[in-house]
């Protein structure tokens, strides 16, 4: 077949599907949050400043010193910060139907955590409403523990 | 400080590519190198950014030494960042008068994988990752704090895009442009509230590539040599919720470092994938409402990933060559919610 | 309370991968039965498989050439080491291949010889599937067999190691 033929073909395609398994350690400090999470109960850590950080942290992004052990149990209501309304859930995403995905100041901490709403409808969500965490039948140790956030009735 | 000049910048950017990695980038790289005056093998260094997630393949970015000619053996290096980022690696590789000349150059082609997936990837794994937000999702949680702290409304948003599509028509590379109303663009659906289609980055795949000097020799090989007179980038913590989504500090912190307003500024180009983005650097960088930003459309109109801001700085950069401004800022950035900001200020010669 | 040591992240993904038009001349050259490589208008070498550019001048390559499926094994290594999704089982020759007509080696598997009589310079050929199974994959070729041809001069490769 002569090159110049060749010019006109289309390209070949082909599906490449990539696969990792990652078992991740998660140290001490994350090892005791997804402890407590395990137990249905959400905790963050204190700094030297006294803010308290949500998801704990090991460093105070503020200062760069470690944060010790100085947890502190949050929750488990919390406020909304802000909010989105996710209309067509992708296959992982924590709900399968619409919901939002919103930063949570739980009770007592001074930084809002990431997670999913389960609202049902876009008009229920607003900034400052209260919510209260789901959890999962059986949990784990990890932040699927917390199935989602739903409306504070 | 050594002065360091841009004096060639090429890029190529379209919607889809069916080209692979390597036939996108070569005749970039070729135009850049061309334009430079400089044969191939007088470059003292080389550097790329790409991210190999978006091939699937580790080291992928190997394969597009074939666009560069890697022989005799070159000095090269790599980040896995924008090229703005490969830029500031070749400028202080420049600075410890190791070299004094370099090739910079960026790819991206995105429109093969998941991208949701793949961005999601670059989040906390432990506590963020496994909740699967995509890049949308979380610029709108941020465009929504930004809008309900700051009294800016989605008309302001519109207005953004407006005009950037309005600049955007006379840039060849732009992959949307045109002339459209804020009430039309106003009426379009939410597609993550509070943003709406048209607030969201096009996917783009593309390439860019720029050669940059030192001293005397960048006026021998240029008529008007853009140098480069303030450069700085900071970054913040990765967690959505240890850190303020409605400033960017690192900008604030970048811009001052890079000495932004030693100077009067003729116009800016901002790397804002989301329109609320551009507000919040607006605010950042200090520009007042009479500095033009954005004259290429910016990448609203095409955002090829891993390329976009590079591509800032050469729009900038070209556009002080041809006579249509002395001084500019120009800004990448990085990661979910502009996590990572580089400034970059340019003054022709 | 008893702290959670480690979590599983699993990650996937899927890409819709589009080969360059050079792969894909390439692919449909092993489709038909034929090794096709691109020779470089500056420098003249010829590279297999095709790739489109030729790394050394950073130039496009367009001129196509049909190499042989025998070649010259430059280099080789004994794989030990089980795996997944091996298509051969351990141990086993892995072989840098110059084909004859072509100025950079290609790796690929060596069988039907005993491990201890690999050498470099061994002459061997392509081992393809059966016509009908022939399709745009490297997987078309099953192997590289030894061919009764005296080992080739470390001369005539010593520049391709």
């Amino acid at each position: 077949m002569a090159p110049t033929e060749a010019e006109h073909e289309a390209p070949l395609t082909a599906v490449h599907h990539l696969e990792y398994a990652y078992r991740r350690s998660v140290g001490p400090v994350l090892g005791r949050f997804f402890a407590g999470l395990r137990e249905r109960t959400i905790c963050g850590i204190r700094t030297r400043a006294g803010r308290v950080l949500v998801p704990p942290a090991e460093y105070d992004p503020e200062t760069g010193d470690a944060t010790g052990d100085d947890f502190v149990s949050v929750g488990p209501g919390g406020t909304v910060t802000s909010w989105t309304w996710v209309s067509k859930p992708r296959p992982k995403q924590p709900l399968q139907h619409p919901f939002a995905y919103a930063l949570v100041k739980l009770d007592g901490a001074d930084t809002p955590l990431l997670h999913a709403v389960d609202a049902l409808f876009e008009s229920r969500m607003r900034t400052g409403m209260r919510v209260r965490p789901r959890w999962r039948s059986e949990t784990r140790g990890e932040i699927g523990d917390i199935a989602c956030f739903e409306p504070e009735a | 400080m050594r002065d360091v000049a841009i004096v060639s910048f090429a890029q190529s950017a379209k919607a889809r590519e069916t080209r692979n990695e390597v036939e996108i980038l070569m005749p970039v790289v070729q135009e850049a190198v061309k334009n430079s005056k400089l044969a191939r093998q007088e470059i003292g260094f080389t550097c790329s950014g790409s991210s190999d997630y978006l091939q699937g393949q580790s080291f992928a970015f190997v394969g597009a030494l074939d666009a560069v000619g890697a022989w005799p053996p070159i000095k090269e290096s790599h980040v896995e960042m924008d090229g703005a980022w490969a830029l500031y690696e070749a400028w202080i590789k420049i600075q410890t008068g190791d070299v004094d000349s370099a090739l910079v150059y960026s790819f991206g082609k995105s429109s093969p994988g998941d991208l949701p997936e793949i961005l999601a990837l670059q989040l906390d794994p432990y506590t963020m990752t496994p909740l699967w937000p995509d890049a949308h999702s979380l610029a709108a949680l941020q465009a929504r704090a930004f809008l309900e702290a700051t009294g800016k409304t989605e008309r302001d948003l519109a207005r953004v895009v407006a005009r950037s599509l309005c600049s955007a028509v006379t840039n060849p590379h732009a992959v949307v442009s045109g002339a459209v109303e804020v009430e039309k663009l106003l009426a379009e659906p939410y597609v993550c509230s509070p943003l709406r289609a048209h607030d969201l980055p096009p996917i783009t795949d593309g390439a860019s590539a720029m050669v940059v000097v030192a001293g005397d020799l960048a006026r021998k090989l240029c008529a008007r040599p853009v140098w480069i007179r303030g450069f700085d980038h900071r970054i913040e913590p990765l967690g959505l919720g240890m850190r303020d989504l409605t400033r960017s500090a690192s900008t604030e912190i970048a811009a001052r470092n890079a000495g932004v307003h030693k100077g009067v500024l003729d116009f800016a180009e901002l790397h804002a994938p989301y329109s609320h983005q551009e507000l919040i650097l607006r605010a950042a960088l200090g520009l007042g409402d009479e500095i033009a930003i954005n004259p290429s459309g910016g990448a609203l109109a095409s955002h090829p990933l891993m390329v976009a801001g590079l591509v800032r700085i050469g729009e900038a950069a070209m556009r002080i060559m041809a006579g249509r401004g002395d001084r500019a800022v120009a800004h990448a950035t990085q990661g979910p919610c502009l996590q990572q900001n580089l400034v970059c200020v340019l003054e022709g010669e | 309370m008893e702290l959670v040591k480690s979590i599983t992240t699993p990650v996937v993904l899927d890409y819709d991968y589009v080969t360059g038009r050079a792969q894909s001349r390439f692919l449909r050259g092993i489709a038909e039965g034929r090794i096709l490589g691109q020779r470089c208008i500056e420098c003249k070498r010829v590279y297999v498989p095709s790739r489109g550019a030729c790394p050394r001048c950073a130039v496009r390559t367009e001129e196509e050439v049909q190499v042989s499926d025998k070649g010259t094994v430059t280099t080789f290594c004994i794989v030990r080491v089980p795996s997944e999704n091996l298509a051969f089982n351990p141990p086993y020759a892995c072989a840098a291949v110059l084909l004859d007509g072509a100025n950079i080696p290609f790796t690929h598997v060596l069988q039907e010889c005993a491990l201890e009589d690999v050498r470099m310079g061994m002459r061997v050929q392509a081992v393809w599937v059966a016509k009908e199974q022939l399709g745009p994959t490297m997987s078309s070729i099953r192997y590289f067999k030894p061919i009764a041809e005296p080992d080739a001069e470390y001369d005539t490769f010593k520049e391709h190691l």
